[in-house]
This record gives structure tokens, sequence and C-alpha cells, in this order.
């Protein structure tokens, strides 16, 4: 039986299924909803931060802000990705 | 699923509630960032300064403030509400 991204489901000849196998294309396929979640957000952030009035192409200025944009949005979700974990631990620790 | 063992059944449940965890707090932090950009970075450069990376970890304990803050005076005015 194919998979989403044409790998097998994890069955055996005998018809079994494996957790493990199953687990990892679940992990895959979450990581790439992820991933697109995030860029959608990103361009929609550097959008609005890089280009002001929309000219017939992005120029040099506008590309180097994208890039830049890009880099310090990752930062940033770092950031708010660690901050938002310590509160989360300080909150169990309080409980 | 007739094709897995119990045991591996109950492996499965475990493994994807931890998955349904981790993407929850995933979720939370796309959510943040929506918020919290905008509040503190101003035009991207090199790098983040100290000064929007403590911004950014404020803006999420603040909000996480905020929603305790509206939850608790919530019920306070349903409380009074309900007579």
């Amino acid at each position: 039986m194919e998979g989403g991204f044409g790998s097998d489901f994890g069955g055996s000849g005998s018809g079994k299924l494996d957790p493990g196998l199953i687990m990892e294309q679940v992990k895959v396929q979450i990581a790439v909803a992820n991933a697109q979640e995030l860029l959608q957000r990103m361009t929609d952030k550097c959008f609005r931060k890089c280009i002001g009035k929309p000219g017939g192409s992005l120029d040099n200025s506008e590309q180097k802000c994208i890039a830049m944009c890009m880099d310090r949005y990752m930062d940033a979700w770092n950031t708010v990705s660690r901050a938002y974990n310590s509160r989360l631990q300080r909150e169990r620790a309080n409980m | 699923m007739a094709d897995l063992a119990e045991a591996d059944e109950a492996d499965l449940q475990r493994l994807v509630a931890a998955e349904q965890q981790k993407a929850q707090f995933t979720a939370q932090v796309h959510h943040f960032m929506e918020l919290c950009w905008d509040k503190c970075v101003e035009k991207p450069g090199n790098r983040l300064d100290s000064r929007t990376e403590n911004c950014l970890s404020s803006c999420v304990d603040r909000f996480i403030d905020t929603t305790f803050a509206i939850t608790s005076r919530f019920a306070q005015i349903v409380q009074k509400g309900g007579q």
C-alpha cells in the first residue's frame, strides 16, 4: 500500500503495520506542514517590512532586505520558542 | 486498526499524543510570532539586538499574563452576572 510520499505504510509481507514506521511518516508530514506555515507567515511579514510601494520588480535593496528578514524571522522564532518553553516549565514547576 | 497488535496500538496512541503536544506548541509559537514580530522588530538587520530579543521574550510572557488576567476577570464577570 503506497503512502503520501510514495512510501510504504510500514507494512511487511504479513500485513502487520509497524508503529515506528508510521510515526516516521507522521513526523515528516507534520514537519512539512510546519515548514509551509512558517514560509507563509514569513513571506507575509517580510513583504510588509521590505516592500514599500510595489514597483516593476524587486530591486537590490528589497532583495537584500528579504534575505535579512528571513534570517531575522527565524532568529525571532527561536527566541520566542525558547521563551515559551521556559514559561511552560516555570508554570509546571508552580503547579 | 485490525492490523495492529494491541500493544502496538497503545504505543501508537502514546506516540501520536506526544506529536500532538509538540504540534500544539509549534502552533502557539506561530501565533506569538504573528503578534510579537510586529511589536518588537523594526527594520530587519544583520542580527537581532538584545533590545529586540528582550522584547520578544517579554512579549510571550505578557501575552500569557494577559490570557490569565482575561480568564480570571471574565470568570468574575460571569459569576456576578449569573444571579
